[in-house]
C-alpha cells in the first residue's frame, strides 16, 4: 500500500475530486476559523491530503496544532463558533460540507467511524455493553436479537476472549484497554469505509497500547478499511501509518511515506522534533536532547512568512516575509519549506555535548529503603500495594522506576516522602538516618531532603499564588531564610530553572506549561534536597517541552549531586535519564539492577514484555512477545508467581502457579523475582527473535 | 545558554491521562483561544494575568441583562433605605385618624392604613432594617459557614463526622422553626435576628464549602505544603481558602435573598422589628387583617416590595454565578 499515490500529495487545486472512488478521504486546502468574541481566528490553514482506500494515514504533532480540529472538520463536529471557512472535505466521492442532515447522519452511521482516547467517555456508564453493541446493529436494520448475536460476534472480531461475560458488564467493571476494544468494535462494525482513531491509545498503558495497536492492525487487512490515525506519539504513527502529514500551528508542513519522514526528515519543525525525542543508544551523559527554541504563536495568528520562521534556525529574510508552499520535493514527499535541502542539517538549538557528570560519586548511600510495605485496608479486602521493596541509591544517580499504572510507582513515591504512611516495619533512612514515616511528623531537615515534582503542575501549584510566593514559601520554610538573602535565593533558583525574575509575580494560569513545571521543579530544588521524587514529570507535556525540561533536571542533578527516583511509563525516558532500573508488577520488585545491563538482558519475562510493547520510531522493535489479559486486581493477587497469569515463560511444571520466586541477585548487583535460571531466559529469548525474523 | 527554552503558548498541554477529554464536542475551543488570544512577547507567558481575567469577569457581569436588572432593583431599594428621609411624603408614624384605609391616590401614592399613615412612606422607611439585618446575618453565615466547612473538609474523619451529624440534625429542622425557638429564648432584637439567621445559614454554606475543600485537598498542592511542614490552618486559610472562593461567592448572593425572606418571615412572625417602627414583614401581618374588608393596598405593597427585593439579589446572583462558571 505504501506510496501507492504518489501523486497525490501536494492535493493541487486543479486536480480535485477527479479521481473518485480513488481515495477514501480527499482534503482540499480546507481553512478553518473560530469566531472568539466576534473575531475570526484561523485555525487551520490550508490543509490538504489523502487517504487512498485501505491506507492508512497519520497526522502527528503537538498539542494546539490542530490535529483534532481537523478531524471536527472531516466529520463536521465542529462546534458552533467554528466553521469551515474555504476548501473541501470529499468522501466517497462526495462533498461533505455541502451535505444535508439526512446524509451527515448516513456518513457518521455508516462510512466514518471516530473513535476517541478516553473509551469511558465514549460509552454509556448506565448501560450494559452488549445493549451499546448491539444498538448500532439495530440501528443498521437488524431485529433486537439478532442485534444482541452480532453484537457477540463483534466483540469476538476485536479479540475479547469472553464475549459472554462482557456483554453483561457495565463500561466501569472493564479495564480501560477492554473498553476501548468494545468502542473499536462498535466503530468497525458498520464496515466503515474510513476508521479515524484520534489519539486512541495515549490514556492506555503501553503493554496494552501494544495490543491495541496489533487489533487495529489486524482489523485493517481484515476490514480493509482506511485509517486516519491521529497522536502526538511519533514513534505510534511510525508503526501504524504508511503515510504521514506532519502538523504545526494549523498548517501540515512535511508529508510523506512514514519511514522515509522519518528517517530522513525534510522540514525544520520535524527535524527538531525527531531531535527531542530519546532514542536507543542515546544516555543523559553522552548525547544531550535538542529542543526547539522559542514558542507556538497563538491560535488564529497568522504570521507573514512560514509559520515556523521565528523558531527556525535556517531561516531568512525570504522565510520571514513569503508564506512557503507545500512543495513536491520527490520520493512522494511533500514539505513546506524553502530549504527542504538544508533541513537535515539545521543547527541543534542546544550544544550536544555538554559535560556531565553522572553516577554514583560516594560509596555512602543516600537513600535507604528497607522491607517497606504499604496495605491498604478496607472493611471487605486488603490490597497489597507495595510488598517488601528494598532500594539503595547514592548520590548523584537516577532511580528509573517503571511499570504498568497501578503497580506501585506511585505509591512507592508517596510512602517515601511521607504522605502515606506505610505498613509497621518499613524503614526509610536518609544519610543514614531513620526518618519518620510521615511527613507531619518530619522534622524540617527530613522534609528538606526529600522532595517531590509531581506529574501535574496545574494541581500541584497553587493557582492562585505568585511563583515569588509558590517557590519564596518554600524558602522560608525548608531553607529558613527571609528578607534580602531569601530574595537573592530565590532570584538564584529561578534563574537556575532558566526562568527570569520577570516571572516571580506571575501566576501558574500565566505560564505555559512548560514554565509551570519549571516553577515546580523550582520548589523542589529551593530546600537543596538529597533525593528528588519524579512522579511522572514530563507525562504531561508536549516533546519538545519534554526535552527541555529532561535536559534541565540533567543539569541540575550534575551540579546538585541529587538523587532522582524517576517513576515513569515511557521507558525511552527512563533509559535516558536512569542509571538504575526498579520493575514493578504488583507492587512487587521484579527485576532491579544497572540500567544498562536491565535493557541489555536477559530480561524477566514481564520486563521483556514491557521492552516490547513500546513501539520505536525506527521502526526496528525487538522481538515482541505480548502480555495475555488485564492486570490481576492487587486485592486479589494470583498465587505463586502473581506474574504467572501472564507470562509467556511459564515453566510447565506448575511451579510458577504455586509457588512465589524469591528476588535472587542473577548477576553483580541486578536482582530479579524468576523462578527461569537467567541463561535459559537469554535463551528463550534468543529462539524468540529468532522465530520473529 | 546550554538549553533554550521551549514551550507551548496556548497552555494547551497534554493533560494527564485519566483527565482527557475523548468527545471533541465537550471542549470550548473559545477557552484555550481566550487565554491564548494576545502576543506572546513574553515568550511562554500568557498575557492572562488574573486581574486581567477579573477585570474581564467584571466586565462581562456589567454587560449581563440580567445582572443590570437585579442591580437596578437593589440600587433603588437601596436609594429608599439611605436617601429615604428627604423625599418621603409623609412621617411614617405619623397617624391621621381622618384618613384612615385611603384607597391609593394623588395624595397618598399606596393609600394609607388602619391607623391612616402612609403605605408609600411605610414601604419606603420599611427597607432599612431589612437591608441591615440580612447582609449581617449572611455575613455571618459565611463566614461560619467557610470556617466550618474548611475544617470539616480538611480534617475529615471524625471530626467530619461528629460536627457534619450535628449540621444534619439542625438542617432537618426549618431556619424559621429555629429562629423562633431561639428568639423565644433571649427576646426579639436586631442582634438576636442576625445571629439566629446567620448561625442556621452557615450551617447550609458550611456544606457546599466542605465539599469543595474535599476536591481541593486532593490536588498536589496540599501535599506540597505538608512536604515543606506547613501546618493545617495555614494550610486551610492561604492555601485552600483562595481557591473556592468562587462557590463560597455564589453561595453567599444565593443565602442573601433566602435572608431576606426570612427577615421578612419572622417580623411577619412578630420575633423581628417591633411596631411602630415600619417594616414590609410586620406591616403585612399587621394588614393582612383587614384585607377581607377590601383594603388590599395596605398589604400588597409592602409584599410586592419584598418580592422585589428578592427577585433583584436573585438576579444579581444568577449572573455573578454564570460568570464565574464561564
Amino acid at each position: 500500500m505504501k506510496g501507492e499515490d504518489a501523486g497525490a500529495l501536494t492535493a493541487p487545486a486543479e486536480t480535485s475530486p477527479t479521481a473518485q472512488g480513488r481515495y477514501t478521504l480527499e482534503v482540499d486546502h480546507l481553512d478553518v476559523a473560530y469566531t472568539v468574541r466576534g473575531n475570526d481566528r484561523l485555525t487551520l490553514r490550508d490543509i490538504s491530503f489523502r487517504v487512498g482506500q485501505q491506507e492508512s494515514f497519520g497526522l502527528v504533532g503537538e498539542s494546539g496544532c490542530g490535529k483534532s480540529t481537523t478531524v471536527q472538520a472531516i466529520t463536521r463536529y465542529l462546534p458552533r463558533n467554528g466553521r469551515v471557512t474555504a476548501g473541501s472535505v470529499t468522501t466517497g466521492g462526495r462533498d461533505v460540507m455541502s451535505m444535508g442532515p439526512e446524509d451527515l447522519r448516513r456518513l457518521r452511521a455508516r462510512e466514518v467511524s471516530v473513535v476517541y482516547q478516553e473509551p469511558g467517555r465514549a460509552l454509556n456508564p448506565s448501560m450494559r455493553i452488549g445493549r451499546q453493541v448491539a444498538e448500532v446493529f439495530e440501528v443498521m436494520g437488524s431485529p433486537r436479537k439478532e442485534a444482541m448475536e452480532r453484537a457477540e460476534h463483534a466483540l469476538r472480531t476485536v479479540q475479547i476472549a469472553d464475549p459472554g461475560r462482557v456483554i453483561r458488564a457495565y463500561p466501569h467493571q472493564l479495564s480501560g484497554g477492554m473498553l476501548q476494544r468494545v468502542v473499536i468494535a462498535m466503530a468497525i462494525a458498520v464496515e466503515p469505509n474510513l476508521l479515524v482513531l484520534d489519539e486512541p491509545t495515549t490514556a492506555l498503558d503501553a503493554t496494552v497500547e501494544a495490543e491495541v495497536l496489533d487489533l487495529v492492525s489486524g482489523l485493517r487487512e481484515q476490514f480493509r478499511t482506511a485509517v486516519l490515525f491521529i497522536s502526538h506519539n511519533l514513534a505510534v504513527i511510525a508503526k501504524m501509518c504508511d503515510r504521514v502529514g506532519v502538523m504545526y500551528a494549523g498548517e501540515i508542513v512535511e508529508q510523506g511515506p512514514a519511514q522515509d519522514v522519518f528517517d530522513d526528515p525534510r522540514h525544520p519543525y520535524t527535524v527538531g522534533l525527531l531531535r527531542c525525542v530519546p532514542r536507543r543508544g542515546h544516555r543523559k551523559d553522552h548525547d544531550r536532547l535538542d529542543s526547539i527554541p522559542g514558542f507556538l504563536p497563538s491560535p488564529g495568528q497568522v504570521p507573514t512568512g512560514c509559520v515556523f520562521a521565528a523558531r527556525c534556525a535556517l531561516a531568512d529574510n525570504r522565510c520571514r516575509s513569503e508564506t512557503p508552499a507545500m512543495e513536491d520535493i520527490g520520493g512522494a514527499r511533500a514539505s513546506r519549506c524553502f530549504k527542504h535541502g538544508e533541513a537535515p542539517s539545521l543547527p541543534r538549538a542546544t550544544p550536544a555535548d555538554v559535560a556531565v557528570r553522572s553516577g554514583r560519586t560516594s560509596s555512602e548511600p543516600v537513600i535507604r529503603v528497607e522491607h517497606v510495605s504499604k496495605t491498604y485496608s478496607t472493611r471487605a479486602e486488603s490490597v497489597r500495594a507495595l510488598v517488601d521493596v528494598n532500594l539503595e541509591l547514592y548520590p548523584g544517580e537516577t532511580l528509573g522506576v517503571v511499570g504498568e499504572s497501578g503497580c506501585g510507582k506511585t505509591t512507592l513515591a508517596r510512602v517515601l516522602l511521607g504522605l502515606t504512611g506505610p505498613d509497621e516495619g518499613s524503614v526509610v533512612e536518609i544519610r543514614g538516618q531513620r526518618v519518620a514515616p510521615t511527613a507531619a511528623r518530619r522534622g524540617r531537615d527530613d522534609l528538606r531532603l526529600l522532595q517531590i515534582v509531581f506529574q501535574n503542575p496545574d494541581s500541584a501549584l497553587n493557582r492562585r499564588h505568585s511563583v515569588r510566593h509558590i517557590v519564596g514559601r518554600t524558602l522560608t520554610k525548608l531553607a529558613g531564610l527571609d528578607g534580602e538573602e531569601r530574595e537573592e535565593r530565590l532570584v538564584d533558583i529561578v534563574r537556575s530553572v532558566r526562568m527570569e525574575p520577570r516571572h516571580l509575580p506571575m501566576r501558574p494560569a500565566q505560564l505555559s506549561g512548560g514554565l509551570k513545571q519549571r516553577v515546580a521543579i523550582a520548589r523542589a530544588f529551593a530546600g537543596q534536597p538529597a533525593v528528588l521524587v519524579c512522579d511522572e514529570p514530563t507525562s504531561a507535556l508536549d516533546v519538545s517541552v519534554q526535552a527541555a525540561i529532561l535536559n534541565l533536571l540533567v543539569d541540575l542533578q550534575s551540579r546538585e549531586q541529587v538523587t532522582y527516583v524517576f517513576i515513569s511509563h515511557d521507558l525511552g525516558v527512563v533509559r535516558y535519564l536512569s542509571d538504575r532500573i526498579a520493575v514493578l508488577y504488583l507492587g512487587r520488585i521484579m527485576e532491579y539492577g544497572p540500567a544498562e545491563s536491565v535493557f541489555a538482558g536477559p530480561h524477566h519475562p514481564y520486563t521483556e514484555a514491557l521492552l516490547s510493547a513500546v513501539p520505536t520510531l525506527d521502526g526496528t522493535g525487538r522481538e515482541r512477545i505480548r502480555l495475555e489479559g488485564d492486570i490481576p486486581s492487587p486485592a486479589d493477587p494470583p498465587s505463586g508467581c502473581v506474574f504467572h497469569t501472564r507470562c509467556p515463560r511459564r515453566l510447565a511444571d506448575g511451579t510458577c502457579e504455586t509457588v512465589e520466586p524469591p528476588l535472587r541477585e542473577v548477576e553483580p548487583g541486578k536482582v530479579m523475582r524468576c523462578h527461569l535460571p537467567l541463561d535459559e531466559l537469554g535463551r528463550l529469548e534468543e529462539e524468540a527473535a529468532a522465530a520473529a525474523d | 545558554m546550554a538549553t533554550t527554552e521551549t514551550g507551548d503558548s496556548t497552555g494547551r498541554q497534554l493533560p494527564p491521562a485519566d483527565q482527557l477529554i475523548s468527545d471533541p464536542a465537550a471542549i470550548d475551543p473559545a477557552l484555550p483561544l481566550v487565554l491564548a488570544a494576545d502576543d506572546l512577547r513574553a515568550g511562554g507567558v500568557l498575557d492572562s494575568s488574573s486581574k486581567r481575567i477579573r477585570r474581564e469577569q467584571l466586565r462581562l457581569l456589567a454587560r449581563s441583562r440580567t445582572f443590570q436588572a437585579g442591580a437596578a432593583i437593589l440600587l433603588v431599594w437601596i436609594v429608599c433605605a439611605v436617601f429615604g428621609g428627604l423625599f418621603r411624603p409623609y412621617n411614617p408614624l405619623a397617624q391621621n385618624l381622618l384618613s384612615i384605609n385611603q384607597a391609593p391616590s394623588a395624595r397618598h401614592l399606596f393609600g394609607t392604613d388602619n391607623l391612616g399613615r402612609d403605605v408609600f412612606s411605610r414601604v419606603v422607611i420599611g427597607s432599612r432594617d431589612i437591608l441591615v439585618i440580612a447582609p449581617l446575618a449572611t455575613v455571618l453565615g459565611t463566614v461560619l459557614g467557610t470556617v466550618l466547612g474548611l475544617l470539616q473538609g480538611y480534617y475529615r474523619g471524625v471530626v467530619d463526622a461528629i460536627t457534619g451529624r450535628v449540621v444534619e440534625a439542625f438542617l432537618a429542622l426549618p431556619v424559621v422553626i429555629v429562629a423562633f425557638l431561639f428568639i423565644v429564648a433571649v427576646g426579639p432584637s436586631e442582634a438576636s435576628l442576625i445571629i439566629v439567621i446567620g448561625f442556621a445559614f452557615g450551617l447550609v454554606i458550611s456544606r457546599t464549602v466542605r465539599t469543595a475543600v474535599l476536591q481541593e485537598r486532593e490536588l498536589d498542592y496540599v501535599a506540597a505544603a505538608r512536604l515543606r511542614g506547613e501546618g493545617a490552618l495555614h494550610t486551610m486559610f492561604v492555601e485552600v481558602l483562595p481557591n473556592i472562593l468562587a462557590p463560597i461567592i455564589v453561595e453567599f448572593t444565593v443565602r442573601l435573598g433566602y435572608a431576606i425572606f426570612a427577615v421578612a418571615t419572622l417580623s411577619f412572625l412578630g420575633f423581628g422589628v417591633r411596631p411602630p417602627t415600619p417594616d414590609w414583614g410586620a406591616d403585612i401581618a399587621t394588614n393582612a387583617q383587614y384585607l377581607a374588608a377590601g383594603y388590599w393596598w395596605e398589604t400588597l405593597f409592602p409584599a410586592l416590595a419584598i418580592a422585589s427585593l428578592i427577585t433583584g439579589i436573585n438576579l444579581i446572583g444568577d449572573s455573578i454565578e454564570s460568570v464565574i462558571i464561564q
